[in-house]
């Protein structure tokens, strides 16, 4: 994973509640073996009419909200399944971090793993952030804070390992494997117990 | 000190404690695969030059991507795409150069993964069991520790065994009395969710606990779990009792002779102590449970069947009910449907395909309604026909199809057109989950084979008694 330790973009603003996993990239989309381009795919039967041209009525398709990092969605984003497609879909598709009140477990977990911030903010915060689509703002891993155009600052907190691993890049993987030693010891003993 | 049975099994299984700065390093037991969540995970370990862990600790299946109807006369198989083809190939392949046992096309054991673990006596009390996917708390009705994960984390077990977490919060459900008569586990599951939501259980795993829990037989505890992530939850648990080790006794993987009573006696510690602390409760009314199906387009959308439709509360219910054509202050009983779905992990083991026949024997489905049976595995598939079952399906007008994910997800051609509305015993009612613009239902198999020889969604309790009588 890439570092990643400040995003600056306008917000791309979707005001929806409970966005699914099956709303980000429909099940049919999931038998690739591979991560790469999903992004054609994401938001799928939302964001196409049925000649396949753009629905005009999905709000990242209007024309401020193209080139959007910034994603702020209706609370409980990302519930339903495991699939890690919906993070490589958003990544794909230019989303770098998604601001809500609430974000479903196994998708956030998900999202931080593959370098997608995902933040949970106040019901009150996410609620002015929905209600102010296509402002521009700064997302500070480090300082574990966003800031506003007029210099003011909302602060979040991401788990401190998630927040050392988009920071420093770490390979999440080369470090459980570090640990092999001490996962030896414990099937020893897991044995003889 | 007293524990809640949820921090019995995590701290056996605690590699590396949490701290402040990092995660617990989390020993698993059991990791279950499939065609669609590993492909990547494979490639990564292939791209490091590692190897798995523990192999024999790893158990692959093909579900997802897989036809229902059988091959042709050459032994071609009716894939709905050439990439589910090809990833199912890919499976096949990876499972051999990793030497991982599959239960593939000529398996008597393939299924639904959360089907097949329990079958084969794989998913065991106490355990700590992943796979890359969501329904994993479907093996919580063991007492086992059961969740779902991203692939990037199938890649870290495949190659480690282990997983980075940290320790979620507890939530106990405590369901006391009993279920009336004709009421389904998947009611209560899916009133259950009315009552708490659909982000009701985040962060959290779930205890079940309570008589009306403890009453229920292992396939209806399995319903149970498997929806617990649709309340957001992380897994669901139920302590192993009696009921747990009969039905585990004597399967293939399950322990044998002096192992299984050295592991009976170890199961049987496996329950909350008296004044163990949980970090939230709820209590239920298993007498308040009826009949219960959705109108909108999560599960968090639960309600009596016979219940007028809640009228919307912001612009989210409204898209909702525009997209079900539910109408507020109208019961979901009575609406017509087109097609009904019997199957996936939540209601396709042999109990549920029982429930469906009972209704359907001696009548036949409404004109115009499609229906699908569809058995969870190989195994399932081979119960019901040695006890009749599919020559009911087939007399009443159904389909019987081979074992699979099949219309839970739609990924496999199995599908629904838009705008039809699809009375389905799966756990899901996103939009587009069944097909592009299709309408789901959720509901128990009675509700389904009722709704469909009515042709609405209807009252299977009527039939039941009929049945019976
Ligand atoms: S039956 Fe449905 S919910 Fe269960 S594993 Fe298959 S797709 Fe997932």
């Amino acid at each position: 994973m890439n570092p990643v330790t400040r995003i600056t973009s306008r917000t791309a603003v979707l005001v929806d509640e409970n966005i699914d996993t099956d709303r980000i990239i429909p099940a049919r989309f999931l038998t690739t073996t591979t991560r790469e381009g999903l992004g054609q795919r994401c938001f799928n039967d939302w964001r196409y009419l049925a000649d396949g041209s753009d629905n005009p009525e999905f709000p990242l398709n209007r024309p401020e909200a193209k080139g959007c990092a910034i994603l702020v969605a209706g609370r409980n984003f990302g519930c339903g399944s495991s699939r890690e497609h919906a993070p490589w879909a958003l990544l794909d598709y230019g989303i770098k971090a998604v601001l809500c009140s609430e974000i479903a477990d196994i998708f956030r977990n998900n999202a931080l793993k593959n370098g997608l911030v995902a933040i949970v903010l106040t019901a009150d915060e996410n609620r002015w952030l929905l209600a102010h689509p296509g402002i521009e703002l700064t997302v500070d891993v480090a300082g574990q804070f966003i800031a506003l155009p007029d210099g003011t600052r909302m602060h979040f907190t991401l788990e401190p390992f998630a927040r050392h691993c988009l920071l420093e890049g770490v390979d999440q993987l080369g470090y459980l494997l570090q640990r092999s030693d001490a996962i030896t010891r414990y099937e020893h003993q897991e044995h003889a117990a | 000190m007293s524990k809640t049975l949820f921090e019995k099994i995590w701290d056996a299984h605690v590699v590396a404690p949490e701290t402040a700065d990092t995660p617990a390093t989390l020993y698993i037991d059991l990791h279950l695969v499939h065609e669609v969540t590993s492909p990547q995970a494979f490639d990564e370990l292939r791209a490091r030059g590692i190897k798995l862990r523990r192999p024999e600790r790893t158990l692959a299946t093909l579900d997802h991507s897989t036809p229902t109807l059988p091959p042709d006369a050459t032994g071609e198989r009716p894939y709905g795409t050439p990439a589910a083809k090809a990833q199912v190939a890919q499976l096949e392949k990876n499972t051999s150069a990793f030497g991982v046992t599959l239960h593939g096309w000529n398996s008597a054991n393939r299924g639904i993964v959360h089907v097949i673990g329990p079958e084969l006596g794989a998913t065991q009390p106490g355990m700590t069991i992943v796979c890359g996917d969501s329904h994993t708390s479907t093996h919580g009705a063991f007492g086992a520790l059961a969740f779902g994960i991203g692939t990037t984390e199938v890649g870290h077990v495949l190659a480690t065994q282990c997983l980075l977490q940290r320790k979620p919060k507890t939530l106990a459900i405590v369901v006391d009395g009993k279920l009336p008569d004709g009421v389904a586990a998947k009611d209560l599951i899916l009133h259950i969710i009315g009552v708490i939501g659909i982000n009701g259980g985040t962060g959290h795993v779930i205890e079940y606990r309570g008589a009306a829990i403890e009453a229920l037989t292992m396939e209806e505890r399995m319903t149970v779990c498997n929806m617990s992530i649709e309340a957001g939850a992380r897994a669901g648990l139920i302590a192993p009792d009696a009921t747990t080790f009969a039905w585990l006794k004597g399967r293939p993987r399950a322990p044998q002779g002096a192992d299984w009573d050295a592991a009976v006696a170890h199961w049987k510690q496996l329950h909350t102590d008296p004044g163990a602390h949980y970090d939230r409760e709820v209590h239920i009314d298993a007498a308040d449970v009826v009949p219960t199906v959705t109108w909108g387009t999560h599960p968090g959308t639960a309600i009596a069947m016979n219940a007028p439709v809640p009228a919307p509360r912001n612009a989210v219910d409204q898209r909702a009910q525009t997209y079900m054509h539910s109408v507020p202050g109208k019961p979901m009983q009575g609406t017509p449907v087109n097609v009904v779905f019997v199957g996936s992990c939540t209601n396709a083991r042999l109990s549920d395909l029982r429930v469906a026949a009972r209704i359907l024997r001696g009548r036949h489905i409404a004109t115009g309604i499609r229906m699908l049976v569809v058995p969870g595995s190989e195994q399932v598939r081979h119960d019901a026909e040695a006890e009749g079952l599919h020559q009911v399906f087939l007399a009443a007008g159904a389909e019987w199809r081979l074992p699979g994910c099949s219309m839970c997800i739609a990924m496999n051609g199995d599908s629904a057109k838009p705008g039809e509305l699809v009375v389905s015993t799966s756990n899901r009612n996103f939009e587009g989950r069944q097909g592009k613009g299709v309408r789901t239902v959720l509901a128990s198999p009675a509700t389904a084979a009722a709704s469909a020889v009515a042709g609405v969604i209807a009252d299977p309790r009527e039939y039941l008694k009929e049945a019976a009588a």
